[in-house]
C-alpha cells in the first residue's frame, strides 16, 4: 500500500509528459551552439522531439505551436560537462548521498545509472536554470577506478538516463595516489595491473594474478581497454598529465578524456598532439593543492588556442547541486577577453563549451548539444544573454517536450515573499 | 577546486580527535596572574599596517556607485593623501597636479568588503598543516584569536584583490565551536606579519556558531553538546560565567585574568561584536533571545540561509544577514536555502550583506550580488544597482564597525576604491585598478602592480594572470 501511494504521488508530481509537439520558436536571437555566431530573428522548428531547422528563412510547419521569442535568446540547453546530478539530495545526509560506492567492494563495475534519481530536487532546480543534459560521474573511494558514469537528461519524467555506462571514471594525481597505496607510482602500477587483469578476464581466466579486481570490475575495464567506453580521468597537475599521455602510448586504444586539468595550459601542446579532449574546471586559479600550482582562469583559453578540445565541467565544485553555475562560469571565461594579458574564449566559443563540445567529447555529439537539424530538441529560451547574471530561462524544452519550471525553492519563496504571518500560520499558506 | 572546505574538514572528526589529547590544555594554562585592571593591554598585537604612497588621482567620466545607495553618471571621484577628497558630477572641480584617469565606459565602487573569510586560517594550498581555523578541542574557545592563525602569505589574498576588488575582509575562526574565538579585520595588503595587515582600529568580532557543526563535532566525541538544546545550554552556562567575570573585573578588586573571559566580557561591554554562524530561522530567533537574556547584541548572522523566513524579526532587531546568493542543499540546515533570500530581506527592510566563506567566491562577490538582485527582480522586487553595491561595501563595513573609515566613497574616508572595466553587476566586468588607502595595489594593465605571495615565488605560474 505504501508503495502504491508513493507511486501515485510521484505520478502527480511528474505527470507523464505530453507527446512531443511540433513547435516553432520565432523572432529570437538563435545560438546554434556549434561556435557559430548568433542569428538574429531566427526560427527554431521542433518536431517529434528533434530539431528540424534553426536559422533564418525557416518555414513554419502548419499546425505548429508558436513560441514568440522576440527580444529573447534561443539556445541549445546547457550540457553540464561533469556533475554528480541526481546522486544526492542533501550531500551531508548519508542516506540521500549515492555518489560513492567504494565500500561495496566493487570499483570499475559500479554503475551510477540506477542511483540517478530524477525526483531529487537538483533536477528541478537546475532544469529551471536551463540545464538539460549532464555528465554524471561516481566519486571514487579506495580505488583509482570509481565506476561507470552516465549521461542524463533533466526532463521532468521518470527516465533520467540518456546513456548508461557512457564512461568509466578514474582518479589520478593526489586522490588517485591516496587510493593506490599513497604514491603516484602505485597509481600507475594499479592502472597497468588492473588492465592486465581485464585481459585475463577476456582470455577466460577465472583467477587474476594480483587479485585486484572482481570479475564484474574486469568486465567493465575490458570495454575501456577496447576503446568501447571512454575513460574520464581526473587529473590536475602538468606532470601527471604528461605521464598519463605516456601511459596512453602503451594502451593506444583507450579513449582518454581529462577532467579538472588545472595545469592543462602547461602541457597544452602535448594534449593537442595526443588528441586528448578535456572537461576543465573553468575558474580554478588557486594552488588548492600542489598539483594546481599553475592554476589560472586563462587555462581554458590557452588550451583552446593550442588546439585542445575543451568543455567546461565542475568536478568537486558543488557538482551535485549547482549545475546552474555553468553559464556563469562560461561568462567569466568570456570576460577574460577584456583583461590585459589574460586569455579567454569568445562568447560563441564559450557557449559551445557548455553545449556542443561536451556532447562531442562524450561521443553523443551526433544527437545532442546543438540546434542543428536532427539533434534532440533540447532548447532553451532566455530573457537575455544566457551567460549574463541577470538572465533566466523562460522556456525549457527537452527532447521536444516543454518542461515545468517550478521547484521547491519557488514554493518557499512564494510562501515567505512577505514573511509576516497572516490570519493563519505559514504552514497553511500554499 | 575543493568545495566546502570548512565543512568537509568538520566532517572528519576522527582527524580532529586524533590531536585532541595533546592539544587540549587545562583552563589554568590560559589564565595568568592578576594585574591591576587599569594596566590591562586591550591591544597586545597592534596593527602595524602602513599606508603605501599614492598620488592624488581623479577618475572622471565614470559611473559611480558610492556604496551608500547613490549612483552618479559621468561623475568624478578624486582622492589624495590616502583619503577620498571628493565625489560628484562632471562639473566637480579637480585640483591642479591631480593624475587624471578617463573612466569612460567604466564604473567605480568602494573597495569590496568580505565579512566572512577564512583566507589565511584555511589558506591554499589547503593541506592539513595549514588547517588552522578551528580549535576543535573544546566547544567554547573564546580565548583563541584568528589573527594568531592567519598566514599572511596565503595566495588567496591576491586573487580576492585582482578578481574581486576586495580591499578589506574579516577573517573568522571556523564553526566547529559554539564560541570559536576572536575574528580579525584585515586590509587586503600583503605584509610580512599579520600585524602588518590588521585594519587599524577595527573592533574585534567574536565568532559563534549554531546548529549542526558544534553538536556534530562534540557529539561525535561523546561530549556535550550533542544536540541543539545542548548547544544553547553550553552557551548559557558560559555567558553566566562571563557575567560573573565581568562583575568581578568591574568591582575594582584583584582578579585572575582569563583571556577567554576577557573576550566574552568585551562582548558584554559592547566592544566586541558577535558574528554568529546560523542557518535556520528558528535557531536565529533563539539566539536573539539569548542575547537579550545576557545583554549583548548580535551584529550579523552569517550564512543565514533561512533569514528570509524571519526578515521582519531581523529588521526589528537591527541584525544583518551575511548570505550567499544561492548555496543550498549541501547539509540539512541548508536545505531550505533559496536564491531570493537577500531580496526578501532587503524588501522587508532588513540589512543584507553578501559574503563568501570561500576562497573562490570571494573573487566574485559582485557576481553573487548580481544573481541575488536578478532573483529579486523576477519576484517583483526591483532593487537598484546602487543599492545592491551597498550589500558589498557599506553594509559589511557597518556590521564590522568600520563604516566611519571605509565602505563608501565619502570625503574623508579611506580611499579604498575599485575601478571596474564595466558594470560590476555584469558577468563580463573585472577590476581594472584597485586602490587601498589611495595607493594603487592592483592594475590589470601593469603586471608589476600584481602581488605575488612568497609561496608563489619561483613556482609555476608566478606572476601570471589569475
Amino acid at each position: 500500500m505504501r508503495h502504491f501511494l508513493y507511486a501515485a504521488a510521484a505520478i502527480a508530481a511528474f505527470a507523464t509528459p505530453v507527446a512531443a509537439e511540433t513547435i516553432a520558436i520565432t523572432g529570437g536571437r538563435v545560438v546554434v551552439g556549434d561556435g557559430s555566431a548568433p542569428i538574429d530573428g531566427g526560427t527554431v522548428v521542433i518536431r517529434d522531439g528533434k530539431i528540424v531547422a534553426a536559422g533564418t528563412s525557416v518555414a513554419i510547419p502548419t499546425g505548429a505551436r508558436q513560441i514568440d521569442a522576440s527580444g529573447k535568446w534561443v539556445t541549445p540547453g546547457v550540457f553540464a560537462g561533469f556533475t554528480r546530478l541526481g546522486l544526492a539530495e542533501v550531500d551531508a545526509v548519508n542516506g540521500t548521498n549515492d555518489k560513492s560506492g567504494g565500500r561495496s567492494g566493487f570499483s570499475a563495475a559500479i554503475d551510477v545509472a540506477p542511483a540517478i534519481d530524477p525526483f531529487r530536487s537538483p533536477f528541478a532546480v537546475n532544469r529551471s536554470s536551463g540545464v538539460t543534459r549532464a555528465v554524471v560521474a561516481p566519486e571514487s573511494a579506495g580505488n583509482i577506478f570509481a565506476g561507470q558514469g552516465a549521461i542524463a537528461d533533466l526532463g521532468a519524467d521518470s527516465n533520467p538516463v540518456t546513456k548508461a555506462r557512457a564512461f568509466q571514471f578514474a582518479e589520478f594525481g593526489e586522490e588517485g595516489a591516496a587510493s593506490a597505496g599513497g604514491s603516484r607510482a602505485g597509481t600507475h602500477l594499479h592502472f597497468r595491473a588492473m588492465l592486465r587483469e581485464a585481459q585475463d578476464y577476456a582470455a577466460g581466466r577465472g583467477t587474476f594474478d594480483d587479485d585486484l579486481l572482481k570479475a564484474e570490475d574486469a568486465k567493465s575495464l575490458l570495454s575501456v581497454l577496447k576503446g568501447e567506453t571512454r575513460l574520464l580521468i581526473h587529473v590536475e597537475g602538468a606532470n601527471d598529465m604528461l605521464r598519463l599521455m605516456e601511459l596512453k602510448r602503451d594502451f593506444p586504444s583507450i579513449k582518454m578524456v581529462f577532467v579538472g586539468v588545472s595545469e592543462g595550459w602547461r602541457v597544452a601542446r602535448e594534449l593537442a598532439q595526443a588528441g586528448i579532449p578535456v572537461i576543465a574546471s573553468a575558474l580554478n586559479d588557486l594552488p588548492a593543492t600542489f598539483e594546481m600550482l599553475g592554476a589560472t582562469q586563462s587555462n581554458i583559453g590557452r588550451m583552446k588556442d593550442a588546439g585542445v578540445q575543451v568543455a567546461i565541467g565542475m568536478i568537486n565544485d558543488r557538482d551535485s547541486h549547482q549545475l546552474r553555475y555553468t553559464t556563469q562560469y562560461a561568462g567569466n571565461i568570456v570576460s577574460l577577453q577584456y583583461v590585459p594579458g589574460a586569455t579567454g574564449l569568445t562568447w560563441d566559443e564559450a557557449f559551445a563549451a557548455i553545449s556542443s563540445v561536451p556532447a562531442e567529447i562524450m561521443g553523443v555529439g551526433d544527437r545532442l548539444g546543438s540546434l542543428k537539424a536532427g539533434k534532440a530538441a533540447d532548447v532553451v529560451v532566455w530573457d537575455g544573454d544566457p551567460l549574463e547574471l541577470s538572465s533566466a530561462a523562460t522556456t525549457v524544452i527537452i527532447d521536444g517536450i516543454e518542461q515545468p519550471l517550478g521547484n521547491r525553492q519557488n514554493r518557499l519563496r512564494d510562501r515567505y515573499a512577505r514573511p509576516t504571518e497572516g490570519d493563519l500560520p505559514k504552514a497553511y499558506d500554499r | 577546486m575543493k568545495s566546502n572546505l570548512r565543512w568537509s574538514i568538520l566532517a572528519a572528526p576522527l582527524a580532529l580527535a586524533a590531536c585532541s589529547n595533546t592539544i587540549e590544555t587545562p583552563k589554568s594554562a590560559s589564565a595568568v596572574q592578576a594585574e591591576k585592571p587599569l594596566a590591562l593591554n586591550k591591544n597586545p598585537y597592534p596593527s602595524t599596517y602602513k599606508t603605501y604612497p599614492g598620488v592624488a588621482t581623479a577618475i572622471r567620466n565614470v559611473t559611480i556607485f558610492d556604496g551608500e545607495g547613490m549612483r552618479i553618471e559621468n561623475g568624478v571621484v578624486f582622492f589624495a593623501n590616502g583619503k577620498v577628497s571628493g565625489v560628484g558630477g562632471m562639473d566637480t572641480a579637480i585640483p591642479e597636479g591631480t593624475t587624471i584617469i578617463d573612466g569612460t565606459g567604466k564604473f567605480v565602487t568602494p573597495g569590496i568588503i568580505d565579512i566572512h573569510s577564512h583566507l589565511g586560517d584555511y589558506p591554499t594550498p589547503s593541506v592539513e598543516a595549514h588547517s588552522d581555523g578551528n580549535e576543535a578541542t573544546s566547544p567554547t574557545t573564546p580565548e583563541v584569536w584568528a589573527e594568531h592563525s592567519v598566514w599572511p602569505q596565503d595566495p588567496g589574498f591576491s586573487r580576492a584583490l585582482a578578481n574581486g576588488g576586495v580591499t578589506a575582509l574579516q577573517v573568522l575562526p571556523g564553526s566547529a565551536n559554539l564560541m570559536g574565538g576572536r575574528s580579525v579585520v584585515l586590509k587586503n595588503v600583503y605584509a610580512r606579519t599579520i600585524q602588518g595587515m590588521k585594519f587599524p582600529d577595527a573592533p574585534y568580532g567574536m565568532k559563534m556558531a549554531c546548529g549542526e557543526n558544534p553538536k556534530r563535532v562534540y557529539g561525535s566525541k561523546g561530549r556535550m553538546p550533542s544536540t541543539r538544546m545542548g548547544n544553547i545550554a553550553v552557551n548559557r552556562q558560559t555567558w553566566i560565567k562571563a557575567q560573573e567575570y565581568k562583575k568581578r573585573r568591574d568591582s575594582g578588586k584583584e582578579y585572575t585574568r582569563d583571556i577567554g573571559m576577557e573576550t566574552l566580557a568585551g562582548v558584554l561591554d559592547g566592544d566586541i561584536s558577535i558574528q554568529n554562524h546560523c542557518y535556520r530561522a528558528d535557531e536565529m530567533a533563539l539566539v536573539l533571545d539569548m542575547a537579550k537574556e545576557f545583554g549583548y547584541k548580535v551584529s550579523t548572522f552569517h550564512h543565514a540561509v533561512e533569514s528570509y523566513k524571519i526578515a521582519d524579526l531581523l529588521r526589528d532587531n537591527g541584525v544583518c544577514s551575511a548570505v550567499w546568493a544561492d548555496w543550498w542543499g549541501f547539509k540539512m540546515e541548508a536545505y531550505d536555502a533559496i536564491p531570493e533570500n537577500a531580496a526578501i530581506l532587503h524588501n522587508t527592510g532588513a540589512c543584507v550583506v553578501i559574503h563568501s566563506d570561500d576562497e573562490n567566491q570571494i573573487q566574485r562577490l559582485n557576481q553573487e550580488a548580481a544573481k541575488a538582485q536578478a532573483d529579486g527582480r523576477r519576484m517583483g522586487f526591483n532593487i537598484s544597482d546602487a543599492e545592491v553595491i551597498k550589500w558589498l561595501t557599506y553594509n559589511p563595513a557597518k556590521a564590522l564597525g568600520i563604516s566611519d573609515k571605509t565602505g563608501s566613497l565619502k570625503a574623508g574616508k579611506m580611499a579604498d576604491v575599485v575601478l571596474w572595466n564595466g558594470n560590476p553587476l555584469s558577468v563580463y566586468a573585472r577590476p581594472y585598478k584597485v586602490w587601498i588607502d589611495g595607493a594603487l595595489m592592483f592594475d590589470a594593465s601593469n603586471p608589476k602592480i600584481r602581488p605575488v605571495s612568497d609561496f608563489e615565488l619561483g613556482q609555476p605560474g608566478e606572476g601570471d594572470v589569475k
